[in-house]
């Protein structure tokens, strides 16, 4: 059964001025000189690597954490790497204006929960979530909830491919299911 | 109501109903895979599939164009997996003697007008230029890609750009994509395609319109379509690719997203500074930056037109001592033509690092990289924070950064 509910610590990528990072592109979440790795559990030691204030996340992330970023995640190349990192690390989600066309794909096929969420920037410079506080997410209705002080707000649920996609496991579990259909 | 330039290549490859926002079905004619994603294909595609084959292997190509011939074991290792797969599969290798993979599709005519093509490169969307819509993907998309020639794809809406006035030299495609990268940013265009008309697209070359098309991609878009075309241009693609050329049109009741006008009147050269393509300058407000290399190349400025434009400006001058410039050809055809012309001897005689084709140093590859503290100006199209190594990588055209490396500081070739 997939989870549909997730709670974790979050993450807010924000920069040393305090502003949530924008158009942070894969070289910064996965530096294009660890390519070559094709093992997923060898990935997870480089995400973030390249992202100034940021190198030392893969150390600090817990399975379930959360990561709350800018507009424009995930822009550049398209290396699936950039989102099997955060897989290996467990990250249960990440949640962010926009994304970047090849990367929310390349998640979505993966069946890693990607949301994106319109009022990011604004609970961000409000401080209305914050590293450390800890969220509640229902990402088929896109309810969420910041438990560490009560606020709530709301994220674009899965739509119904990438449900589909995500309940079937990822995009060749899928394309299997609908064979056997 | 009618369709737009988009939506008219995926309604012919899908049997639903194509409007934006819908996620539908669409058949590939072509799928690929480079040395960068190719070796997660292959891994992929024996973990789910096995034995199985491809579902069709004359539409199925590995194209190597990242580290060509291999710098490192790695890349050496991942190149010989494709291949043995490839074998395995009796599919073809564009190996890693023939250039980047999505010229080389454009030139052996596998990215026809009309036709739908994927790969494992973020600016496989360049195919816009030649009227294909390219899309880059990672690999477990490609992987599917290979197995079931299909994919799923959300319909992107249509933003339509209207360019006005005229510009001319030293003032090039690459500066007004830098000028419309400018002025459109990473939001206006994100996450949908992009038709762009008016005389100043028209009348482009082939190269151009793969400069313009490539850098869609840093615009955050889908793909870019250049819908008119004169038949220079015409002629130009039928005779270097070998198959006819059908333009492609919008439908006049299309419906667009947004419609954005742009006057490009009295275009001055610039460059993207560091480390957004979006922070694009004036060159002559950059004068005083002065650098240490200097690259011409990439998918983005790498044909023949590119090396000529800068061959043009370096005849006759020396790149200035301690400065290196490094030149990659995007294929094996350019270098051809650029032996045959005479260019290469221009460039050679300038001091300049010429090198087999490919992608030179944007993934890390062979040509291109910058030492920490290192400043090079760059016809590429990212120059994002350690992209390239940890230097400061400007962009702009072959001519700027032909007449930068013989000043040794960002320049025009005005300046000389």
């Amino acid at each position: 059964m997939s989870e549909f509910v997730f709670k974790g610590r979050l993450w807010v990528l924000k920069d040393d001025k305090g502003n949530l990072i924008e158009d942070i592109d894969t070289d910064q979440i996965y530096h294009n000189a660890y390519l070559h790795i094709t093992d997923i559990s060898e990935m997870g030691r480089y995400a973030l690597g390249n992202l100034e204030g940021w190198k030392d996340f893969p150390s600090k992330a817990k399975p379930g954490d959360i990561i709350a970023a800018g507009r424009n995640f995930g822009a550049g190349s398209s290396r699936q790497q950039a989102v099997d990192c955060f897989a290996a690390l467990k990250i249960s989600l990440i949640m962010a204006p926009s994304f970047g066309a090849i990367y929310f794909r390349n998640a979505v096929n993966s069946g890693f929960p990607v949301l994106k969420c319109a009022e990011l920037e604004a609970l961000a410079e409000k401080e209305h979530i914050k590293t450390g506080d800890r969220v509640e997410i229902d990402i088929r209705i896109g309810k969420a909830r910041n438990t560490s002080t009560g606020e709530t707000f709301q994220v674009e649920p899965l739509s119904s491919v990438q449900r589909q996609i995500y309940e079937a496991g990822g995009l060749f579990a899928f394309a299997q299911s609908m064979e056997e259909r | 109501m009618g369709y737009t330039v988009i939506e008219k290549i995926i309604q012919r490859h899908t049997q639903q109903e194509v409007r934006p926002g819908h996620i539908v079905w669409m058949i590939l004619d072509v799928r690929s895979a480079r040395d960068f994603g190719g070796p997660n294909v292959v891994k992929n595609f024996q973990k789910e599939y096995g034995d199985k084959p491809v579902a069709d292997r004359k539409k199925t190509f590995f194209t190597f164009d990242l580290s060509v011939p291999a710098c490192s074991l790695k890349y050496a290792d991942s190149q010989q997996i494709c291949r043995e797969f490839a074998r395995r599969k009796g599919i073809k290798v564009y190996d890693v003697n023939e250039g980047i993979g999505s010229h080389v599709l454009i030139e052996r005519g596998h990215a026809a007008s009309g036709s739908t093509v994927v790969g494992t490169d973020s600016h496989m969307n360049i195919l816009g230029a030649v009227g294909s819509f390219g899309q880059g993907m990672g690999d477990v998309d490609i992987t599917f890609a290979f197995k079931t020639g299909k994919t799923w794809f959300e319909v992107p809406e249509t933003v339509k750009v209207i360019l006005k006035g005229e510009f001319n030299a030293p003032s090039s495609a690459k500066d007004l994509t830098l000028f419309i990268l400018s002025k459109l940013g990473t939001r206006e265009a994100a996450l949908k395609a992009v038709e762009f008309y008016g005389e100043p697209v028209k009348e482009l070359s082939l190269a151009g319109r793969i400069t313009l098309c490539s850098m869609v991609t840093e615009m955050a878009g889908i793909v870019g379509f250049v819908p008119e075309a004169n038949d220079r241009f015409l002629k130009e693609i039928q005779d270097l690719s070998g198959v006819e050329y059908r333009p492609l049109t919008a439908d006049p009741d299309a419906r667009y997203a947004e419609e954005i006008e742009i006057d490009v009147s009295g275009l001055t050269p610039k460059a993207a500074a560091p480390f957004q393509p979006t922070n694009v300058k004036d060159v002559k407000d950059l004068s005083h930056v002065s650098i240490d290399s200097g690259f011409i190349g990439s998918c983005t400025n790498g044909r023949t037109e590119d090396m000529k434009a800068a061959a043009d400006v370096l005849k006759g001058r020396k790149v200035k001592q301690g400065v290196i410039l490094k030149i990659v050809p995007a294929t094996r055809r350019v270098y051809s033509e650029i032996l045959k012309q005479g260019i290469l001897d221009d460039l050679f005689e300038s001091g300049a690092v010429v090198s087999n084709p490919g992608c030179g140093g944007c993934a890390e590859g062979h040509i291109g990289l910058t030492g920490e503290g290192e400043t090079q100006i760059s016809t590429a199209n990212r120059n994002f924070a350690g992209k390239q190594g940890k230097g400061n990588n400007y962009l702009a055209s072959p001519r700027v950064v032909a007449a930068s490396c013989v000043l040794g500081r960002i320049a025009s070739p005005e300046d000389l």
